[in-house]
């Protein structure tokens, strides 16, 4: 009995707890991004934005996910039902499970895994599953079309954010999320983002396109494609969708604040005394806005162009770049130890 | 194993999809995202309206063609009204005809606005939509002004215009042309020398000079294919040989040429406007002839002449001499005729209508061959298509 504590359902109820952590402010968090979203893009748009529902509109994002959840799940009766359910599923919980490496604070991380970044690069490589899923159960050609197009987007652009995370590991010399973190500490001077400034650009750009926002909404565009691979999800099979691609920007952003922009770490030294999960959030947020921003300016691309983009240009240029760190590292017998 | 035979996949694009326009169904072949062939099905909007027009009388039937191209209404009641008053030989007052130049400006601008911010919608850049529809409605509210409505204006009539401009009018649309340049140039710094945009429009639906005029093409996508074709020149109606405006001619003929001569189509018709409203010359705005024009309200109080002429004119009409004619005006789109075919009676005996989209639509298929998926939505946003004039 006491070996069923220890060694069983007390670290159970511990790592349930830590998850719990981690998720409830997340997709509160999700929540609030589409507010978020809907208000910026607004303000750009000469517009309002929600601003009925509770004071500034701040109950808006709690009155969408009530309505899709009390709305009925259609299924198209020519779908493949087992799978045009668990695909949706699939894309939410890739898009939870990712969480788990990374890190808050110096120790503030679920699992502090020392193969975090192979674990991340595994699950969100993953995620295209759920969306070819999607287009191929609910056999509809825009679904397909859609579906097509996110499996050919998500694997150009996986390589290049591979080899631009190869070349931070070169300059870090870890695997562990945490240690890219504290290779960075000391200041903004430290930070990768500097020393690898037009990989970080490349990154800021596949990233959008790994999460399938504009402007390489392709999989969904609107005008051409409909919805793309949701467009016969409704209710909550559509929400998991919608949750998993928002919670997808946001660990992207996550990433893309860990290896480039400190983590954790202040900019200044003396502003430590604000707590390290805070400079996160903030830099998350900052990497948010660009998504925003983005989308309300620029127009889509289109499918060649996209490729082209990822195969003809980011691909030679990071492989350039890893090269390039690769032999300054030897060269200059500077390689982490 | 025996040979398999790869069947192209056909897709429905439309009538109920968001880049569609309208109602446009478009029966898309496709070898994956290149499309061999798009055949454009209509008749999904059809409401009769040259039918109608045979049992309605000429002042009844006028506000059908606001219904036509609902983007820039006025625009079709003018061809309509020039046809009338070519048919009774009518000489329409100085100060009417230049109104109506104001308000088919106007009108330009306002499909202008509408097409080139929903083409911007389709390729995939959302803003400059919300930003142009400000600007929309405020030229709406000078519609609104003007006669009382929107939309269905119903202004233009035979031989004049409804009503006269209201006091203070023509003050505010002259600041409205002073302060319009600035949503131009936002739309311009936000779109025209976008990368992106430029990929996607540059190159794509070439139509060279020989295509457009085998295939009926009018307005600015014959203009974007560098015929400098504008009836507005050609053979100016209303007064329009008076006022000193530019064609914007393209010179490849593909999207973003269409794209940039609209574009510059905006600033010729402020330029208009702008001398319509500094030249405008005062007298009656519509024909003083009791037989076409209704007197005057407080004229109807004292006169029984006058009574009698009002209850003729909005029960029977007026009866036009037999005879067929062909008008047409440079509309937002372009050529947008009217040949009316009169037996001498109150109604016209045949209405038949030229609306440019329908031969613009024609264009779909040689456009689109060989293109993508993403192309398709960019040429249909190009060829500014509005369902209500191509169905009728």
């Amino acid at each position: 009995m006491e070996l069923l504590w220890d060694g069983y359902i007390q670290p159970g109820i511990w790592i349930v707890a830590k998850i719990l952590v981690i998720v409830l402010p997340l997709l509160i968090a999700v929540a609030y991004l589409t507010y978020a979203e809907r208000k910026v893009i607004g303000a750009m748009q000469m517009r309002k934005g929600p601003n009925v529902v509770g004071p500034f509109g701040l109950l808006q994002p709690l009155a969408d996910g009530l309505k899709l959840f009390l709305k009925e799940t259609v299924i198209p009766t020519s779908a493949n039902k087992a799978v045009f359910l668990i695909a949706p599923m699939l894309t939410f919980i890739l898009a939870l499970v990712a969480w788990a490496v990374i890190p808050f604070g110096e120790g503030l991380v679920v699992s502090n895994l020392n193969v975090g970044i192979l674990y991340l690069f595994a699950i969100s490589s993953l995620g295209v599953y759920g969306i070819v899923m999607a287009g191929w159960a609910s056999n509809s050609k825009y679904a397909f079309l859609g579906a097509l197009r996110s499996a050919a987007q998500m694997v150009s652009y996986e390589i290049s954010i591979g080899l631009i995370i190869i070349s931070v590991l070169l300059t870090t010399g870890s695997l562990n999320l945490s240690d890219i973190v504290l290779a960075q500490s000391g200041g903004i001077w430290n930070w990768n983002f500097i020393y690898h400034l037009p990989m970080f650009v490349i990154f800021i750009v596949s990233i959008l396109a790994e999460t399938n926002r504009a402007p390489f909404d392709l999989p969904e565009a609107e005008a051409e494609l409909v919805s793309g691979y949701n467009v016969d999800y409704s209710a909550m099979t559509f929400a998991l969708f919608f949750l998993g691609e928002y919670a997808n920007m946001i660990l992207m952003s996550a990433l893309c604040a860990t290896l480039f922009l400190g983590g954790w770490q202040a900019p200044l030294p003396f502003l430590d005394f604000i707590p390290g999960p805070l400079w996160l959030i903030i830099k998350i947020c900052m990497v948010l806005f660009i998504f925003l921003w983005v989308r309300a300016t620029f127009p889509r691309y289109r499918y060649d162009q996209l490729m082209r983009l990822g195969w003809k240009i980011f691909l030679p240029l990071s492989f350039a770049w890893v090269m390039l760190v690769a032999t300054f590292l030897v060269v200059f017998d500077k390689v982490p130890a | 194993m025996s040979e398999q035979k790869i069947k192209n996949m056909t897709l429905n694009f439309g009538p109920q999809h968001p880049a569609a326009h309208g109602v446009l169904r478009l029966v898309l072949e496709m070898d994956g995202e290149v499309v061999e062939r798009a055949d454009p099905h209509i008749g999904l909007l059809h409401r009769g309206t040259e039918k109608l027009i045979e049992y309605k009388t000429y002042v009844q039937a006028t506000p059908y063609f606001d219904r036509l191209d609902y983007v820039a209404p006025m625009n079709q009641e003018h061809a309509f009204c020039l046809a009338i008053e070519k048919l009774m030989g009518i000489e329409v007052p100085k100060r009417a005809q230049y109104i109506r130049v104001l308000y088919a400006e106007i009108g330009r601008i306002l499909n202008h606005i509408l097409n080139l911010t929903t083409f911007a919608l389709d390729v995939g850049a959302m803003t400059p939509l919300l930003w142009g529809f400000e600007e929309r409605e405020k030229l709406m509210e000078f519609y609104e002004r003007a006669c009382g409505a929107r939309l269905h204006a119903n202004y233009f009539r035979p031989g004049g215009v409804a009503a006269d401009l209201p006091a203070g009018l023509l003050e505010d649309i002259s600041a409205w042309i002073d302060q319009f340049p600035k949503f131009v140039k936002d739309f311009d710094r936000v779109l025209t020398g976008n990368r992106i945009f430029k990929q996607r429009a540059v190159g794509i639906g070439t139509v060279s000079a020989e295509e457009a005029f085998d295939w009926g093409f009018t307005g600015p996508n014959i203009r974007a294919s560098g015929i400098a074709w504008d009836l507005r020149k050609s053979q100016p109606y209303d007064s329009y040989e008076d006022f000193d405006f530019d064609i914007p001619v393209g010179k490849y003929g593909d999207v973003y040429d269409r794209y940039l001569v609209r574009f510059e189509e905006m600033n010729q018709s402020l330029r208009i406007m702008r001398q319509a409203i500094d030249k405008m010359p005062d007298g009656p705005v519509i024909v003083q002839n009791n037989k076409v024009a209704p007197p005057a309200r407080a004229d109807m109080k004292r006169s029984m002449e006058a009574l009698i002429h009002h209850f003729k004119l909005f029960t029977e009409g007026f009866h036009v001499p037999a005879g067929e004619c062909y008008a047409a005006v440079e509309a937002p789109k372009g050529e947008f005729g009217v040949f009316l075919v009169s037996d001498g009676s109150n109604r016209p005996y045949r209405c038949k209508i030229r609306a440019p989209g329908f031969a613009h639509l024609q264009g779909m298929d040689f456009m689109s061959k060989g293109h993508m998926l993403a192309d398709v939505v960019a040429n249909i946003g190009s060829l500014d298509i509005v369902f209500g004039e191509i169905d009728r």
